[in-house]
């Protein structure tokens, strides 16, 4: 019979590092319907024994806050449906740290099912004279203990054979261990009654594990939950059954700390000797300079800037290196194929966007590396330490600040980092706010109408330019905003009580390098397949756009005037330059007259107060799969040819020379900016949208963030060309 | 600043390095069970160990570990 077996402990207890050594590269995740974290599991193979092995969030306890943080306590009582039934449980427990670990462990035990404990860390706790007697803590907890060191595999082969036995079913169930005190004893009681009596509105049974919840947890998840399924009376009659919880003045919640805490302090007692006076680790010491307000800014900032340079530059090469790749196989497609539209839907369909996505792969790979080691040696509680202050002026965390970083690079590591965030709400804002940072996909952008249209004067007698100053500006404007969209969303949308910020400080430890291994594979496999299909499809949608009707009239007129210059011309290289400017002409052409080209010309009275052309207007919308686009649009609409780039001056020239039909020029340094603005706060990223549904499992978020960027990039490109055009008249 | 802030100590009023025994959780709700979970029960030994750069939040060693919260929640921590 397979066996599901849930593992379970506090956060940061090496959870992670045992279930790779137990799973190895054989595991996947899903999704939990409802909930923004991944249902992670993976197959086990041990001594023989089969089985799958399921990896729950690290929790403190099993009270519930937040669906994310039930998702751990339904699994455990088999209510969802999503989740087989849990025949057994791996706990892991924190040898150094081992009485607030037992905290969660009295709970678990309520579950009464067989489970296996890991006693981890024991080097740790070894280093600061801590020694826990497995055999001891064993007795006490009524359970298989295995002291192991997940970081050196040390112990990981006894812990396989206790494991078998756990899928075999030859562990015993644990024991409750511990006792509620009479009076609340008395309400669960009357609790339990009370929902025995609405089993059928409720539709099942309810655990008494559950009850204790709905009982203790004022304003818990649980009690959302069963109060939206019963009678309008049942909130009054369980605020009667919790006052009757109350023991001397104390309510249930205090009573249930102060007796598990008991309970585990007993445990402590007879099973660990601790050194008479507590030892300053080594963390500590680490902590004294990384954790200073001196050096420890300065650490931060080095760190940050250190990744920030290495996605920014080092990713260029084998960005480089792919977008290489890509060219190569359009040119082979394109020799290959007959021209039409097999062949353009090959090259500039399927080819581009595939082209689009992969391009991002190497800067995913390496933020994933930093996150993962910076996440694994524990530095991420201390950055979310150093900067919680800044960040809680506009509502959120200091857990906020490494993704909104991120983004500056890229908005879909930006997303991914924000997985770290423990509270919904503010991994929502930050998640809806970290595409206004300006990624390296504006940089284009922003270069060649800075470069084309800003002239170049000297700011501060020549220690700054007005270009520089430009772009530093733009990069500025994405901060500037997201500051109040967070404060609004805050007191808007994701309105709700301030969540305590409690986090624990790990100890630093070494990054394991299966662990970090494993996490950059895992989050390149998951982008390529769930972000790479969704955006591949919008692409294609763009490029069909872009290609109908595509009438046979036009191109016949083309090959004409291509036959007529074959003629006429007979010097080779004059040729293949006239023929060139041929090909540009009839893609220019094309495209005016292509679905895309027509909305442009239908939309340009929208984009007339923005003082844009028809022309702009369509490069910018067919730059809303990948903002990128838009040089090469550009490049096609002015009649260059699609294979421009922005350090191209042929591209800057034509810009800078094209006009209005009646003559005036179209691009003015207004325009430019409207355009800088529009593009520095547009949502214009199919992947970025995409991503965030994967990470939030719903449509929702990505619409919002499309709907307020949009509307903030056309008022602010709006705001940018009728200030500017006023000023400068 | 009000008489109760005065006349009781809170875990917001302690310096790095000085050390306290809580005796309640003063706030209701999900703080205080957050609190009681992370160890914060009545009768446990803690010690301030730093302040974040800007003032806020600090780390506070309690039940073997290090925990870090804002004033805002440590003014929760009333202590003996």
């Amino acid at each position: 019979m397979p066996s599901t077996i849930a593992i379970l402990g506090n956060p940061n207890v090496g959870k992670t590092s045992i279930f790779n050594a137990l799973t190895g590269l054989n595991q996947s995740t899903a999704n939990y319907a409802g909930v923004t974290i991944d249902r992670k599991f993976g197959r086990v193979n041990c001594d023989g024994a089969t089985g799958t092995l399921v990896d729950l969030p690290g929790a403190y306890s099993l009270a519930a806050r937040s669906p994310d943080e039930l998702i751990v306590a339904d699994v455990l009582l088999g209510q969802r449906a999503d989740e087989d039934r849990i025949d057994g449980m791996l706990i892991i427990v924190d040898a150094s740290n081992l009485e607030r670990n037992l905290y969660f462990v009295s709970q678990l035990l309520e579950m009464e099912i067989p489970a296996v404990v890991a006693l981890n860390m024991i080097d740790v706790a070894k280093r600061r004279g801590i020694k826990v007697d497995a055999d001891k803590l064993s007795e006490a907890l009524g359970l298989p203990v295995v002291p192991v060191c997940g970081n050196t595999a040390k112990g990981i082969d006894t812990l396989k054979l206790r494991f078998a036995k756990l899928l075999r079913g030859e562990v015993p169930a644990a024991e409750v261990k511990f006792r509620y005190p009479g009076p609340e004893t008395r309400a669960i009681g009357e609790l339990e009654a009370e929902l025995a009596q609405h089993r059928d509105k409720i539709g099942r049974d309810v655990p008494r594990i559950e009850a204790v919840r709905l009982l203790v947890d004022e304003g818990g998840e649980t009690e959302l939950r069963v109060t939206k399924l019963l009678d309008g009376g049942f909130p009054t009659r369980l605020k009667a059954i919790r006052e009757h919880a109350i023991n001397d003045g104390v309510p249930a919640a205090v009573q249930e700390a102060n007796a598990r805490y008991g309970w585990a302090h007993s445990v402590i007692d007879a099973c660990v000797t601790r050194p008479p006076k507590r030892i300053r680790t080594r963390s500590e010491k680490i902590d004294d300079v990384v954790t200073h307000r001196i050096w420890g800014t300065l650490i931060f900032a080095a760190v940050m800037l250190f990744i920030f340079q290495s996605i920014y530059a080092w990713a260029v090469p084998a960005m480089d290196l792919i977008d290489g790749v890509v060219g190569m196989s359009a040119e082979w497609a394109a020799a290959y194929l007959p021209e039409g539209m097999l062949q353009s839907l090959v090259v500039d369909g399927l080819i581009a966007g595939v082209g689009s996505v992969v391009i991002f792969l190497p800067q995913i790979l390496l933020l994933s590396l930093f996150i993962a080691i910076l996440e694994d040696c524990g530095y991420m509680a201390r950055a979310a330490f150093l900067l919680d202050r800044l960040l809680s002026w506009c509502g959120l965390s200091g857990q906020s600040f490494i993704p909104m970083l991120t983004s500056f690079a890229c908005a879909i590591p930006g997303l991914l980092a924000t997985r770290t965030i423990q509270n919904r709400r503010d991994r929502l804002v930050t998640m809806l706010v970290a595409p206004l940072m300006s990624c390296s996909a504006r940089l284009p952008v922003y270069i060649i109408m800075i470069a084309a249209f800003v002239p170049a004067r000297p700011i501060l007698g020549g220690l700054l330019g007005t270009q520089a100053v430009t772009l530093f500006c733009m990069y500025l404007l994405g901060v500037v905003v997201a500051a109040p969209v967070a404060w609004i969303l805050k007191k808007t949308l994701l309105r709700g009580p301030q969540p305590p910020f409690l986090l624990e400080m790990p100890s630093y430890k070494t990054p394991r390098a299966a662990t970090v291994f494993i996490k950059v594979y895992r989050e390149g496999r998951e982008f390529l397949v769930r972000a790479g299909t969704l955006i591949f499809a919008v692409t294609i949608v763009v490029w069909a756009l872009a290609y109908f009707p595509h009438p046979e009239s036009v191109l016949e007129k083309y090959e004409g005037l291509r036959t007529a210059a074959a003629n006429e011309i007979a010097d080779t290289a004059a040729l293949d330059e006239r023929i060139a400017e041929i090909d540009n002409l009839e893609a220019g052409e094309l495209l005016r007259g292509s679905v895309l080209g027509r909305i442009g010309h239908v939309v340009e009275p929208v984009f007339r107060p923005l003082g844009w052309d028809w022309r702009i207007a369509t490069a910018a919308i067919a730059s809303f799969p990948a903002r990128e686009i838009i040089v090469a649009t550009l490049g096609t609409l002015f009649n260059l040819g699609a294979d421009e780039d922005e350090e191209s001056p042929g591209l800057r020239e034509t810009l800078r020379n094209a006009t209005w039909p009646d003559g005036t020029p179209l691009f003015t340094l207004p325009v430019a900016l409207s355009i800088m603005v529009f593009f520095a706060l547009c949502a214009q990223c199919g992947a970025t949208l995409m991503v965030m549904k994967r990470e939030t499992k719903q449509w929702r978020w990505p619409i919002i963030a499309f709907t307020y960027m949009t509307t903030l990039a056309y008022i602010g490109a709006f705001l940018a060309y009728q200030i500017g055009t006023a000023v400068l008249s | 600043m009000s008489a109760i802030t005065s006349t009781v100590m809170t875990l917001a009023d302690l310096q790095p390095g000085d050390f306290g025994t809580v005796e309640r959780i003063m706030c209701l709700g999900p703080v205080q069970q957050r609190l009681l979970e992370l160890g914060m029960s009545p009768g446990v030994d803690l010690e301030v160990i730093r302040t974040a750069p800007l003032g806020d939040p600090m780390e506070v060693y309690v039940r073997g570990f290090h925990l870090t919260l804002r004033r805002n929640e440590a003014r929760c921590v009333i202590l003996k």
